[in-house]
């Protein structure tokens, strides 16, 4: 069983839940962006949730099946096509040997994850078929797809077809998106008056918007305090002795445009990091497009740990919906 | 030296020992994340050791966050008091400075250079009050240099050079970051040396290059066979300026598979370090060249 690209849409990668344990040397965890989209589209094709699917950005690939396959297909709103017929989205359907799987265009959302049943079989690279394409690594030899790929699958079921995920259990960003944040790390660096700033301005997506980061843009700059810079952290009072970087972490180079660091994040570096994206809303960031008006909204831990809580009630109902 | 603690959201613990960057708080930070890494906190997946700090992530499923502060917290006090030796490796890199590579990089991205007249080489040398290249390299590679952290992206080592404060050498970064960087470039930025592990965006100086891979995502280089990333946080590396045809020949034996970088097993005492430290420096040396 395989699958042919006949188009790669914009940036396609095979992904997972990713690759824990390496971020100390640099590699990151990277899987797919919305985890949760992910997990639904597998466990409704009936793979495990942490089978490998393929995730697309903004503009749908374009594949050909070789052997009939259960598919799904989560996230973003970009309704899937099997040979110019429309399929639901959040829904397990058939695609037949020989039929071609296309997109719409993207209406909500910007990522997709699409499950077949058996799972995209790519060997696996420390411990994830996760693609990392900086290190070359895991994946589909180890970069974006590309027309002309051949993408093996393994061997599943069609028990499933037509399950479906309750629309009240399809995860969207609101409008304007809001991210709960924890503020720390370096948050005593910026004065008062920015800490409010922060908090209060709307920002919006700016076009840098990859699985590494979203930059965002349009809020007031933030003011530091002053201080004499430490040695080895570099002049610019937005400057530190380069550290690690939390996944979710939201640098400010310049005080002027934030950086939230997601699945592929670099490991670390020397910018100051205002706090964090707690991990209830990691996923809603990869389904925010460029220009998309979003309120940094300001949590304690006991919030974010019950924000969790509710996220971890919301995947086992979603497990009991789809079982 | 005060240790911060922070958390970076609900899943990460931050450990700052120390504002700024010294060979003390590298000591203290790497002593701190082995002390965690041995007491097995339940619920603790991850630590990552950096120049002054350290990193962990944890799942709030398991442990609550409170009580992963307490845990470190204990073994702060425990860490303070262990001995400053380390059982490391020495390993020597050769490096081609003022390469054609890196040369024609820089070039292509002089606007965004401090100073669109020189090199970087130039720049370095004449900012760290150098009276020429040779003699800056000769500084560069003169002195070994302790990989403090290993990241960014895959595999690659900031390095800081083992000597007094007042012989560091210091640069700023690009104004603005080069969208291309040589694959092996021997950079640097602040007080920290790096070597660019795969091509890429970069902002450092960049001063040369080594024909010895550091990552094979493939591990079909000779010595990265048992694990694709060749550095870890505490080595010990040396610097060897090399010529055009000593660079080839090397490039040729990695893809033959014969490259072996010469590599010892040493003990490194802080304290013996902080006494006298080219005499350390010098014994470091020894070992590396078998005396």
């Amino acid at each position: 069983m395989a699958i042919k690209v006949l188009h790669h849409g914009l940036a396609t990668t095979v992904q997972d839940l990713g690759r824990p344990g390496y971020f100390h040397l640099g590699i990151p965890v990277g899987g797919a962006m919305d985890r949760y989209a992910m997990r639904a589209a597998n466990l409704l094709v009936g793979n495990d949730e942490g089978a490998a699917g393929l995730e697309a950005v903004f503009i749908g690939p374009k594949l050909e099946f070789t052997e009939d396959a259960l598919v799904a297909v989560t996230g973003a709103d970009m309704p899937a096509k099997v040979d110019g017929v429309a399929q639901p989205g959040w829904t397990a359907f058939e695609v037949k040997a020989g039929q071609t799987l296309t997109f719409d265009f993207l209406k909500s959302g910007a990522r997709i994850c699409i499950a077949v049943s058996g799972g995209i079989d790519v060997p696996e690279a420390l411990g994830s078929r996760s693609t990392y394409p900086i290190g070359a690594l895991g994946g589909f030899n180890g970069r974006p797809l590309a027309a002309g790929d051949e993408l093996p699958v393994g061997s599943g079921s069609l028990a499933s077809e037509g399950k479906s995920v309750p629309e009240a259990m399809r995860r969207k960003p609101g409008m304007p998106a809001e991210l709960r944040v924890l503020p720390g790390l370096y948050w005593h660096r910026v004065t008062e008056q920015s800490q409010e700033n922060f908090f209060a301005d709307e920002w919006k997506v700016a076009n840098e918007a990859d699985r590494m980061g979203y930059r965002f843009k349009g809020g007031r700059k933030l003011d530091f305090v002053e201080r004499e810079q430490p040695f080895g952290a570099g002049s610019d009072p937005s400057n530190i002795v380069d550290s690690c970087y939390p996944y979710g972490s939201i640098q400010v180079p310049g005080g002027t445009e934030p950086i939230i660091l997601h699945r592929d994040a670099v490991s670390g570096g020397g910018y100051f990091m205002v706090g964090t994206v707690i991990s209830a809303d990691m996923d809603l960031i990869g389904q925010l497009q460029p220009h998309t008006p979003t309120r940094f909204v300001k949590v304690t831990m006991e919030e974010a740990l019950a924000a969790r809580g509710d996220r971890r009630a919301a995947l086992t109902r979603l497990r009991e919906a789809l079982a | 030296m005060t240790t911060r603690y922070s958390f970076g959201g609900d899943e990460h613990l931050f450990v700052e020992c120390s504002e700024e960057m010294s060979l003390e708080a590298f000591f203290k930070s790497l002593s701190m994340a082995k002390g965690v890494r041995e007491s097995g906190i339940k619920g603790v997946t991850e630590i990552c050791p950096a120049n002054a700090s350290f990193q962990i992530k944890f799942d709030p499923d398991i442990i609550h966050p409170d009580d992963v502060l307490k845990e470190v917290k204990a073994i702060e006090g425990a860490a303070a008091k262990a001995e400053p030796v380390l059982k490391t490796r020495i390993v020597e890199i050769p490096v081609f400075y003022n390469d054609p590579w890196t040369h024609e990089t820089l070039m292509r991205f002089r606007e965004r250079h401090q100073d669109p007249t020189g090199t970087d080489l130039d720049y370095g040398a004449r900012i760290n009050g150098y009276g020429s290249v040779d003699d800056f390299v000769g500084a560069h590679s003169g002195s070994p240099w302790f990989v403090s952290m290993v990241g960014f992206v895959a595999g690659l080592p900031f390095m800081y050079q083992m000597v007094e404060r007042q012989r560091q050498i210091q640069v700023p970064k690009y104004l603005r970051p080069r969208t291309d960087t040589p694959r092996l470039t021997v950079g640097h930025g602040g007080c920290f040396g790096c070597i660019y592990s795969v091509r890429g965006a970069g902002g450092y100086q960049m001063f040369g290059i080594t024909p010895m891979p550091i990552f094979d995502p493939t591990q079909t280089t000779s010595y990265l066979r048992d694990f694709m990333v060749f550095f870890r946080p505490g080595d010990i590396v040396k610097f060897k300026p090399i010529d055009r045809d000593a660079y080839d020949q090397a490039v040729e034996d990695v893809d033959k598979g014969l490259f072996a970088p010469p590599i010892r097993e040493v003990t490194f005492d802080l304290r013996e370090y902080q006494k006298d430290i080219d005499g350390t420096n010098a014994k470091l040396e020894g070992v590396l060249h078998g005396h």
